[in-house]
């Protein structure tokens, strides 16, 4: 499980966050959404480390994240996958370079079991054989799904995604979202995902918070988003006409 | 303001350093990385330098024929002033210049165009120490490779002075040889791979910091390349200056 207690982030003279104190729990698809700019980005890097905040704490299990010295987060870190918005593969390395990467760099496995290793995850995310190509001659969605075998070949804890939908087609998105849920069950692990993707806050929305200005505006799950009265979720999930009729049709109004 | 912009670059530049001088997570992946960048700083970076070379000793020789000319000044020097000249000042300064534009501009590019398409943030978060990481083996391949590159270029730069002197029946063959050998100073020699490693230094850890600091998109890139071409140039002509005074005095 993840917590965040108190956290305040400032750019500036610009407060990106306001005191979001929120938990990320195990074995579950946590969805953090909102509209561009709401700080979703800004509270994902804050999770893993890139960025510091201003105040506040964020605690891995029962590690303070932000106590640790840089030798300690490393070695956090090395329980965590996290898939890049544009996947963030070494272009200049092959998919089972890019995949091996982690496994050559912090592991002592021979070979063999090095390759046998980037074979399952490939097999995990539905890409036998691209072994040899470059990410440049693999469509996005294989690219995220590249993505997504880099993350898990060390077994992390902890998986982040960001924006792992976008730039794909509504379908490939679901086969993402599927994916992303399916590991997060199989490994149980605590999966945190940053998205403004309907279909994922209705399909994999496990728990979810809302961003707001920097706050959190709304908490809960998919099952109560629909029924939900509070207008910020309702402009934001059911932003035009067509959905808002959807909506207002399923609830038999 | 001037001031405080040079000591906070400066103070990062440090602490890039300190960061990256550190125990490597696995060795073999940090020596991997050093053999790669020896042979693209190394074998890169060979018929550049040795093209540089061969005209710089030409010119020198041609230069200072020119200025014998109608002197007691024996014809001799020629090779003598070429070889010193090559070894003490040139090889290693236009070799390092060379490498700054060359080798400066593309570290930068690299680090820099990792930083941008988070290959940098991607290796964090995996735990790799990326300032050493990426800057480590850069920097201990620059200080072997560069010393034996200028090296090379000290050779043929006084083959070059050969070239351009006897051919051309300004001196003969037996004349050059003898100046070359003549008074000749063994602490040259130290001199000329102090310098070297000292620029090797300068320029491989000023581009990747220009590169590992980018910020924005294709326009700032382009200026960190620029910047660790040109802040790479400046230091490394003030560091020659300052050698030459400790190491005369």
């Amino acid at each position: 499980m993840i917590r965040t207690k108190d956290i305040f982030k400032s750019f500036d003279e610009k407060e990106v966050l306001k005191g979001i104190s929120t938990e990320f729990y195990k074995g579950k698809t946590n969805l953090i959404i909102g509209r561009s700019g709401a700080g979703k980005t800004v509270l994902l890097k804050l999770l893993v480390g890139l960025l510091q905040p201003t105040s506040g704490e964020v605690w891995y299990d029962d590690t303070n994240f932000f106590g640790l010295n840089k030798k300690e987060i490393r070695t956090v870190r090395m329980q965590v996958g996290m898939l890049f918005q544009a996947s963030a593969l070494f272009d200049s390395m092959t998919v089972e370079e890019n995949i091996r990467f982690p496994l050559d760099m912090f592991t002592n496995m021979t070979y063999k079991e090095k390759r046998k290793q980037v074979d399952s995850c490939l097999e995990r995310v539905s890409l036998p054989g691209v072994n040899d190509s470059f990410p440049s001659e693999i469509s996005g969605g294989m690219q995220k799904r590249v993505g997504i075998a880099r993350a898990i070949v060390l077994n992390p804890r902890y998986l982040f995604c960001d924006e792992p939908n976008s730039g794909l087609d509504p379908k490939t998105s679901i086969v993402i979202d599927e994916l992303i849920l399916d590991i997060t069950k199989e490994k149980n692990i605590t999966t945190v995902i940053n998205t403004h993707d309907m279909n994922s806050v209705m399909e994999i929305g496990e728990n979810i918070i809302l961003l707001y200005n920097g706050e959190i505006a709304w908490r809960g799950h998919r099952g109560e988003v629909l029924e939900s009265d509070n207008e910020i979720l309702q402009d934001f999930i059911f932003a035009s006409p067509f959905l808002q009729r959807l909506r207002e049709s399923a609830l038999g109004k | 303001m001037f001031l405080k912009n040079i000591l906070y670059h400066f103070g990062r530049y440090v602490m890039m350093l300190g960061t990256a001088i550190s125990r490597p997570e696995k060795v073999s992946m940090y020596y991997k990385e050093t053999m790669r960048q020896m042979n693209d700083i190394g074998i890169g970076s060979l018929f550049i330098v040795g093209l540089i070379a061969i005209f710089i000793g030409a010119v020198t020789a041609v230069q200072f024929s020119y200025q014998l000319d109608g002197t007691l000044v024996p014809v001799y020097y020629i090779g003598y002033v070429v070889r010193d000249m090559t070894i003490i000042e040139l090889a290693p300064t236009f070799t390092c210049l060379v490498l700054a534009g060359k080798v400066g501009s593309n570290i930068a590019s690299e680090i820099g165009g990792m930083r941008q398409k988070e290959h940098i943030d991607a290796m964090e978060i995996m735990g790799v120490n990326t300032a050493a990481y990426l800057i480590l083996p850069k920097v201990i391949a620059a200080l072997v490779v560069i010393p034996m590159l200028v090296a090379v270029g000290a050779f043929i730069s006084i083959i070059g002075g050969y070239l351009a002197s006897v051919p051309t029946g300004v001196m003969a063959d037996a004349d050059y040889i003898k100046g070359l050998r003549s008074f000749f100073d063994p602490f040259n020699v130290t001199m000329m791979f102090i310098k070297a490693v000292v620029f090797a230094f300068i320029l491989t850890t000023v581009s990747c910091y220009q590169g590992y600091h980018v910020r924005g998109g294709s326009i700032e890139l382009g200026q960190a390349s620029t910047n660790a071409v040109v802040f790479s140039d400046i230091l490394i002509l003030v560091a020659d200056y300052l050698l030459a005074v400790i190491l005369t005095s």
